[in-house]
């Protein structure tokens, strides 16, 4: 039976990205902005666009494309004003994130079947900080979460997400390290289905997508909580840094062919890092960002929403609001 | 995923064909594969204008234009550079003018500091030193346990002092605690930190001032993107960065960001990391970095990878063996063996220069589990009949299918295929007999 929409679209502006970005905006990123504080849109104004795409890590391509775009749209169009061109721009990269947005399936919460969250990744994007992060936002709204410590490699990777659980007073299933990760979140869903649990979050060891084995494992992680809930993962989450260059592209693809991954997490945004691989994710493979991770404490959690994103990031304060 | 340089090189010159002289504007397309290829790889853009403009001037300078070869002319000018750039020399580390040698660890989070802690810990004991890792992250939920764990994993001190303290005193008592034990060197393992984190900033500052260490090396991922440069200048400003640990270089990221840093900071690059496990720490050679970046294969890494497997008496006797004709199932299963231990295939495939580009062009499948299936059915023969494959028969070969749970028709193959194997090597020890090459082999010698 459903029970609630699990993710309300919220309609007042979301304070908590914004917050979370205010750091990351402080840099070089108002300058596309400065961009176009000019009178006129000559060839010098298009090369350093191009140039400030590729510097958030948008990559050639993509930002080939979108400096290409543009430039046929201003003539099409005959547009002279260059605070006309900044808001084509500004539209055609929220475009280009809600492509990918709109992909992002509505998931429902069901009584008695637990909503199973998988989170991947390659080493040290910060996946457990996530995982915390995800089990306090899931708490917010009343429902109980279950964590499953699925990475058993590391050292004290287990330790670590204990704390987390014991801080954000969420139970953790844990083995000892060095344990089989299937046993793991084999008893972690067993454990959820018997305790009725709401959400149930899936830690994994983090694994750089050229380790054939390490992707196989991934795939029989999978399949351990599809045997056990036929609709589980709900979601399938891939944790990308977002001081990641172009080798987000790569891990994006691999880690969807592995376990078909359902939705983004972009992480350290509160760094300078602009997140730019997703643009070039959000194109090349259509996967939605889900949520934004701006922050060590488990509330610097947020909601994606394409707009916010590049009005924070790419054209400062005061814009889309 | 990304186009390599050469396979673009080669394309754009390939695409003027034999027309003869190339133009300087031919010679400027080709600068513009230079640059993609660096941006893809990501070099940062900065870096990228500069060495493509020292790159076209060379080019044209030394008649790339007339070259019979330009892509090749082009790409060894491109490496060349990129080599200079990285620093031809290897980069050792510091020693100090008296002991004790104290290593300090700075980053972002999730560079991994801690577990390069542990490499390098191991990696200096290996060369007879007694040293001490110290557990200065109190930030991070059981950054502490995780560096017990791996002094326990492989038998090395820790110096901690649990979260409640404060990193300048842990560091400083730790030195303190390393002398009285005769233990050097230190290595202090930090939390990790943004490097726009005013206060984490100055705490490293503080912890350099107390205990003024002999190396302060800055663990980079090698996945980083643009900003990879912008976060090594600012720490290199706070702390006077001494050397580079690039991480995670076992995935398939081209690691512009290092080239980058070194470009633009100095810092040399002292350690690249290549594994998760705690001896997967290796020096740093910059013509196999160049190679990377330029998706050129790494033979080097190749050939070093299949020389760990095996020793020169093995490959000696199985030289010796080929050229007699005598080379078994045996051998074959223990070198298909071999060559497994070293990785994926496909990711071996890459290593070889042009084969990655060729494999991403047919989008071959080299798949691990073919290995599987030929090793079942060589383990369900009898030793007797690994060493006589010729005189396994029908009924063997039934009882070897059904061992196998392979098919009957798999099993034919492979011994179709092993005995077209042995007679091509008796042809080669033939005419190595007689002192000629064969002709027609299945690969173009070089």
């Amino acid at each position: 039976m459903i029970l609630k929409r699990m993710f309300r679209r919220r309609q007042e502006p979301d304070v908590k990205m914004e917050q979370g970005l205010e750091k990351t905006r402080k840099g070089v990123f108002r300058e596309i902005t400065r961009l176009f504080d000019r009178a006129e849109l000559d060839d010098e104004l298009f090369e350093d666009l191009e140039m400030l795409l590729i510097q958030a890590d948008v990559g050639w391509d993509v930002s080939q494309r979108l400096v290409v775009e543009l430039r046929d749209r201003i003539e099409e169009d005959h547009i002279v004003n260059p605070a006309d061109a900044r808001e084509i721009l500004r539209l055609e990269m929220i475009k280009l994130l809600e492509l990918a947005t709109q992909n992002r399936k509505i998931k429902l919460l069901q009584r008695g079947v637990p909503f199973v969250i998988l989170v991947t990744g390659v080493n040290g994007t910060g996946k457990t900080t996530s995982i915390a992060k995800l089990a306090a936002y899931h708490k917010q709204f009343g429902r109980s979460v279950l964590i499953a410590a699925g990475d058993t490699f590391r050292a004290a990777a287990i330790d670590q997400i204990k704390v987390w659980g014991e801080r954000l007073n969420v139970p953790v299933i844990a083995h000892q390290q060095g344990a089989d990760p299937g046993a793991v979140v084999f008893d972690a869903v067993q454990s959820a289905r018997q305790r009725g649990i709401d959400v149930l979050i899936v830690d994994t060891a983090g694994r750089l997508q050229t380790k054939h084995n390490l992707m196989a494992e991934l795939q029989k992680l999978r399949r351990i909580i599809e045997k056990q809930i036929p609709e589980a993962p709900q979601e399938s989450l891939l944790v990308i840094d977002a001081t990641t260059g172009q080798n987000g592209l790569v891990q994006a693809a691999e880690f969807t062919k592995a376990v078909e991954i359902t939705d983004l997490m972009i992480t350290k945004l509160d760094s300078t890092a602009k997140g730019g691989i997703a643009f070039s994710v959000a194109r090349e493979i259509g996967t939605p960002i889900a949520y934004i991770g701006t922050g060590e404490k488990a509330t610097d959690l947020a909601e994606f929403n394409p707009e916010t994103y590049v009005d924070s990031l790419f054209f400062g304060e005061g814009e889309g609001f | 995923m990304f186009e390599t340089l050469s396979d673009r090189l080669n394309e754009t010159f390939g695409k003027l064909g034999r027309k003869g002289r190339l133009t300087e504007k031919d010679v400027d397309d080709a600068m513009r594969d230079v640059r993609r290829a660096l941006l893809e790889a990501d070099v940062n853009f900065k870096v990228v204008k500069d060495f493509v403009a020292s790159v076209k001037e060379r080019a044209l300078g030394q008649d790339v234009m007339q070259s019979l070869t330009p892509a090749q002319t082009a790409i060894g000018i491109v490496n060349e550079e990129l080599i200079r750039i990285l620093g031809a020399e290897r980069a050792p580390l510091n020693t100090p003018d008296r002991p004790p040698q104290i290593i300090m660890m700075a980053g972002l989070n999730g560079a991994g500091k801690t577990t390069h802690t542990g490499k390098l810990a191991l990696h200096l004991r290996k060369q007879g030193r007694n040293p001490l890792m110290v557990a200065a992250d109190v930030y991070r939920p059981a950054a502490v346990n995780q560096l017990q764990a791996l002094g326990r994993q492989i038998d090395m001190a820790v110096y901690e002092e649990g979260t409640g303290k404060d990193p300048v005193d842990i560091a400083r008592n730790a030195v303190r605690f390393a002398q009285e034990r005769g233990y050097n060197p230190i290595i202090i393992d930090t939390a990790g930190r943004l490097q726009i984190d005013e206060r984490l900033m100055q705490e490293l500052v503080d912890i350099k001032q107390a205990v003024d260490p002999t190396e302060i090396l800055l663990v980079a991922d090698a996945m980083t993107g643009q900003e990879a440069v912008g976060v090594a200048e600012e720490f290199h400003a706070k702390l006077d960065v001494t050397g580079l640990v690039l991480t995670k270089m076992d995935g398939d990221a081209r690691g512009g960001a290092a080239l980058s840093i070194r470009a633009v900071t100095g810092i040399p690059i002292k350690f690249i990391g290549t594994g998760e496990k705690l001896d997967a720490l290796e020096p740093f050679y910059p013509d196999r970095l160049a190679g990377r970046i330029l998706g050129m294969g790494d033979v080097l890494s190749l050939i070093e990878r299949a020389q760990e497997q095996t020793t020169e008496e093995d490959a000696e006797r199985l030289q010796s063996k080929m050229m007699k004709g005598q080379f078994d199932l045996e051998d074959f299963l223990s070198q298909m063996q071999k060559v497994k231990s070293m990785g994926p295939l496909n990711q071996l495939l890459e290593m070889i220069p042009g084969v990655g580009s060729q494999l991403r062009q047919a989008k071959a499948e080299i798949s691990d589990d073919d290995y599987k299936k030929i090793e079942a059915i060589i383990q369900s023969m009898t030793p007797w009949e690994r060493r006589h494959p010729e005189k396994i028969n029908n009924p063997r070969r039934r009882r070897i299918a059904r061992g196998s749970g392979r098919d009957r028709q798999e099993v034919n193959q492979l011994l179709a295929q092993f005995k077209d194997m042995q007679k091509m090597m008796g042809q080669f020890g033939q005419m190595a007999k007689k002192g000629k090459m064969p002709k027609n082999l299945p690969f173009n010698l070089p």
